[in-house]
């Protein structure tokens, strides 16, 4: 199947679903929809030459086929093979996109948050989900974006009140089954959470079984005044999965928004993540690990665009590159002319354990205001190797050496992960891949 | 315990030691001075197994087994302990934690138990003591942000942690203030012992005050040119090196 023959099906598939519909086909959230189908149809799949998707090449994962949505008996027991142990919180389940109701967990109370699936919103709540639904992640120049809006239907629609600190976290768990044939699904999540409020939210991303899947995620944040929201996506795939994942973020002002985002493993894995911070005095935090190894490509895009004055971001990300790998980092900060007093800080670090791995970094800076803040700073290189003697001369042997220099290396992201059955669940992942050699 | 003979060892094209002897046995403190860029760092890092250093010739002997032959953490479990004259910053491991991986892949190595949490716990409070050093400071990030003093007595922390048979001592006295000094060259008096051994590489003598070395030797071009007691020391502080120099035959 070549570029054009996915596309096709893409949209033949869109026209039969749409053609199954009775009222919801003249609802304003399908005229959306529509919109972002013919803009797909327009825009077509990246190819290389396109400056966004320069190292990251799609052309292996659009000449394959794909079931999207198959339908699967996967069960509680499967679940038992991809355990995080001692996860508490509001757990919700996505087998290929499709929300699982008997596995899935809600315990926060009514009046701290309210969780719906994106179809049950649409249709419940249409004017709520039409006032927030594609205002954020502009799909205009992005294909898998305009993708994902036209089939927008699995997902969960969040939303936190004003003034609630939600005391459980919100762990959505989007796990491919590709046990018999290769899948495909299109999560679409869209968080509201209201003035003042705090809320936890992970999206973690898991395949099981042999063939490929192919994951196009499309989350968009919307941040109210003071709110402190805490975003983290853990994603540990197969060698076989295609992952492209956009988050967008509004926030307003006084808020705070930090993301955390942790690639333990993936074939294929581009991440967008990008802020407008369209408030004074908010902050947004940016912080990424990945770990690819074999020939796994994972790419970070992020964006964040200051638009009002006395803001501040800070984003660090580390990569720890072994095989024939490649990564890819992308951080773009604009301080528009509005933006006085901005402080932006942005580092990305690299280790490259193996002469075939490598890595493309380029941070691109554009700053139309006078009066700020702003640094950026990208380094790729080896493990120190006064350093290692030093550990050796202490009796550690040179491989325990380079595991603990690494591991130390990727610690700081690890820390910053406040759900702690996640994060020990991370540590665990990221110690094994470390030291599998 | 040790015999170094004829050790020739190059980095680069550049030859630095050029037929080295020296012979350490247990219970001795042994002194190595001599001028800058006499090669008195690159013995000691050629004996703890730093690869940077091509070995071209010359053997050595410690407790019956060629160390050329073995990797420096191999060496290092055996009894070599090296504290450096610049110990190097590790973020992300604390020194505690560093300790105990190097204690249990050293006792893995001769076949020995892993120690367990509780054992640590109480090795490292008696060893604390040893040099004055702080819990606070064992927490932190290994070396990371340290003075000077607080880099040196980690070290000799460490010594006492891994209470080595063969300690080489690199430098320890540069960069610290008397006081530190003190501190420190007790710290290394207190870890003597019948069955242990040390070679003090300085620049200076003021550190052989307290540390005090049985034996004297003059490195100087790559080999020891001169061997004596620590009256030797004091005479260098006095007379300085170009006196050697002559008796070498040299011109100043």
């Amino acid at each position: 199947m070549n570029n054009t023959d996915l596309k096709t099906q893409l949209i033949a598939d869109f026209r039969t679903a749409e053609g199954r519909m009775n009222g919801e086909a003249k609802s304003a959230v399908h005229q959306v929809r529509q919109q972002a189908l013919e803009r797909f149809d327009k825009l077509g799949f990246p190819t290389i030459r396109h400056e966004e998707w320069k190292y990251s090449n799609v052309k292996n994962l659009v000449n394959q086929a794909f079931d999207f949505n198959a339908v699967t008996n996967f069960s509680a027991k499967d679940l038992e093979e991809m355990p995080i142990p001692n996860l508490e919180g509001n757990i919700l389940y996505f087998i290929n996109g499709i929300y699982n109701t008997e596995l899935s967990t809600i315990v926060s109370p009514m009046s701290e948050l309210q969780i719906l699936t994106f179809a049950e919103a649409a249709k419940t709540q249409p004017a709520l989900v039409e006032q927030y639904f594609n205002k954020y992640s502009d799909y205009q120049d992005n294909a898998f974006t305009a993708l994902n809006t036209a089939f927008a239907q699995n997902g969960v629609f969040v939303h936190v009140p004003d003034n609630k600190v939600v005391a459980q976290p919100i762990i959505l768990r989007f796990i491919s089954d590709a046990r018999t044939l290769n899948v495909a699904s299109q999560p679409r999540n869209l968080i509201v959470v209201g003035k003042r409020s705090e809320v936890q939210i992970a999206e973690s991303f898991r395949s099981f079984g042999k063939n490929a899947s192919f994951t196009n995620a499309v989350t968009e944040f919307v941040v109210g005044e003071e709110a402190n929201v805490h975003y983290y996506k853990v994603q540990n795939e197969s060698d076989k999965s295609y992952h492209i994942g956009t988050t967008s973020v509004l926030q307003a002002g006084k808020s705070v928004f930090t993301a955390n985002t942790v690639t333990a493993n993936g074939g294929f894995v581009r991440n967008n993540l990008n802020i407008k911070i369209d408030g004074e005095y908010a902050e947004a935090n940016m912080f990424g690990l990945y770990i690819p190894n074999g020939k796994q490509h994972i790419d970070n895009h992020t964006a964040v665009d200051h638009a009002k004055p006395n803001s501040n971001s800070n984003e660090l990300y580390k990569g720890i590159l072994k095989g024939k790998s490649t990564g890819v980092f992308n951080g773009k900060i604009f301080v528009r002319q509005d933006a006085q007093k901005t402080n932006a800080f942005q580092s990305c670090k690299n280790v490259l354990l193996s002469e075939d791995a490598s890595m493309n970094t380029k941070p691109q800076l554009e700053i139309w205001a006078d009066d700020v803040k702003c640094s950026h700073g990208t380094t790729t290189g080896q493990l120190n190797d006064d350093a290692l003697f030093y550990m050796q001369a202490r009796g550690i042997s040179k491989d325990s050496a380079r595991a603990l220099l690494t591991l130390a290396f990727a610690q700081d992201v690890i820390d910053k992960f406040e759900i702690v059955a996640i994060k020990e669940y991370l540590q665990a992942l990221i110690e094994e891949k470390i030291y599998q050699g | 315990m040790l015999k170094i003979s004829n050790l020739q060892a190059k980095i680069g094209e550049k030859e630095i030691l050029k037929g080295l002897n020296l012979e350490v046995k247990a219970g001795e403190v042994h002194a190595i001075m001599g001028p800058n860029g006499a090669g008195k760092s690159t013995l000691a890092s050629v004996l703890a197994g730093r690869d940077t250093y091509e070995v071209t010739g010359g053997e050595v002997d410690f407790e019956g087994q060629d160390l050329l032959d073995l990797a420096p953490e191999e060496r290092a479990a055996l009894g070599v302990f090296l504290a450096f004259q610049y110990p190097v910053e590790i973020p992300g491991v604390s020194t505690t934690n560093f300790l105990k991986t190097a204690v249990n892949e050293m006792r893995k190595y001769r076949g020995e138990e892993a120690m367990d949490a509780v054992q640590f716990l109480k090795m490292f409070k008696e060893k604390m003591k040893i040099v004055n050093i702080d819990q606070s400071l064992l927490n932190r990030s290994l070396n990371e942000g340290f003075s000077g003093g607080e880099k040196k007595r980690n070290e000799i922390f460490q010594m006492a942690v891994l209470n080595p048979k063969l300690a080489i001592l690199d430098e320890t006295d540069s960069g610290l203030d008397i006081d530190a000094l003190r501190i420190v060259a007790e710290g290394v008096n207190k870890l003597k012992s019948p069955d242990n051994a040390t070679i003090v590489i300085t620049h200076y003598q003021r550190l052989l005050d307290f540390i005090v070395p049985d034996f004297v030797h003059v490195l100087y071009k790559g080999r020891i040119v001169k061997s004596g007691t620590k009256e030797l020391a004091l005479e260098l502080e006095e007379r300085g090196y170009d006196w050697i120099k002559e008796e070498l035959g040299e011109t100043v």
